[in-house]
């Protein structure tokens, strides 16, 4: 079933018409994919010769439902990457999630992760999104660790019912300083890897 | 109305709301920006496929004993190390992480290390990195991400001892 997507659909004409937003180039299946798909047999094959047939459809049926429930999400997450991609205007967006952006970049960054909806299948193709229309890495940084560390949804779906209200808000609050600083440290670190490279980020597109 | 369902509406009422905004700026832009991303979409259900499905078989075989008996409350910073390498080498996916830092708070795991745990897992846990990050962003910028969050786990938990909580 992986062979549907391999090829790159690089529509030549999509890029013709209407604005001129730069196009994130879509990845063949590549060797991510190929790690986590031979861990998978690998596991599915231990637990087979632990439980039995049993054990694997029962997780197969499980994990199919799930896969269904989320589908409409990852849905709905790339179109809110493509639309916002397309809406946010690349010229105020350098500017207030730009490189010279500073600490109020970073904080721009972080309540952004903070609001976002969803989970990976927003966060991901959003941040990308932002990438494209000129965040830096620091404030893009900002933004993800913002949203895996404060955003609600995880929390309220899965954390406060599994390990309880106490570890998780001592968590979160633990947690509010970390964006800032994680894409501080970030900034700190780009510009001295990649001193010349500080507005050539269009390389990093693909 | 569950959370999940909250949520599943804020995010389509976001859906909407941006979508609106780009078809005031014309069709034409809306759709081009309903093409791509349903184009995204197309592109990344094989892989969401292959991880969402097949994730329950990792997560069924990770020695979850082994992981908990690593954070107890005087394994230190080195239970915190461990933690952080655990956390990272632990499946994605919303509930394994929490599930095994409940059951480690639960056999009387320490705070920071169960802490330093559930930050880890929750900014650089492989399967979500190789799953959800690196089809949708730069690989580059992906590294990059995983490679800075390294000290924050540790210092997530250098805050939890000397507040004492959670």
């Amino acid at each position: 079933m992986s062979d549907l997507s391999l090829k790159d659909p690089a529509e030549p004409d999509e890029t013709a018409e209407g604005e001129p937003a730069p196009r994130r180039k879509r990845k063949p299946i590549g060797w991510s994919l190929i790690t986590i798909g031979v861990l998978v047999l690998i596991s599915a094959a231990l637990v087979w010769r632990r439980d039995g047939i049993e054990g694997v459809t029962e997780i197969l049926t499980h994990d199919v439902t799930l896969f269904g429930g989320i589908l409409p999400r990852v849905l709905a997450g790339c179109l809110l990457g493509a639309f916002i991609a397309e809406i946010l205007p690349h010229d105020k967006v350098s500017r207030s999630l730009g490189a010279d952006s500073g600490l109020k970049g970073l904080l721009i960054g972080t309540a952004f992760g903070a609001i976002l909806p969803g989970g990976p299948f927003t966060a991901y193709p959003v941040a990308s999104a932002l990438l494209t229309v000129g965040a830096d890495f620091g404030a893009t940084i900002a933004m993800v660790v913002s949203w895996t560390l404060i955003g609600y949804g995880r929390a309220v779906a899965w954390e406060l019912p599994i390990m309880g209200a106490d570890f998780t808000l001592w968590r979160i609050a633990i947690s509010l300083p970390l964006p800032v600083l994680a894409g501080a440290f970030g900034r700190f670190v780009y510009v001295r890897m990649y001193p010349a490279k500080k507005l050539a980020k269009k390389d990093d597109a693909e | 109305m569950s959370a999940a369902l909250l949520i599943d509406l804020i995010l389509w009422a976001s859906v909407a709301g941006v979508g609106y905004i780009a078809y005031r700026r014309g069709p034409k832009v809306m759709t081009a920006s309903l093409r791509e991303g349903s184009w995204d979409f197309i592109n990344i259900v094989p892989r969401i496929a292959v991880g969402v499905i097949g994730s329950g078989y990792i997560a069924a075989v990770i020695p979850q004993e082994i992981i908990t008996g690593w954070l107890g409350p005087n394994s230190g910073w080195l239970g915190v190390a461990t933690a952080v390498v655990a956390g990272a080498a632990t499946p994605g996916g919303p509930v394994v992480g929490f599930s095994i830092g409940a059951v480690a708070l639960k056999a009387g795991g320490g705070a920071p290390q169960v802490l330093a745990y559930v930050i880890a897992w929750a900014l650089f846990a492989f399967q979500r990195l190789l799953l959800w990050e690196i089809p949708f962003m730069p690989a580059r910028f992906v590294w990059f991400r995983a490679a800075v969050s390294i000290p924050f786990p540790f210092l997530a938990a250098a805050i939890a001892m000397v507040i004492g909580k959670p």
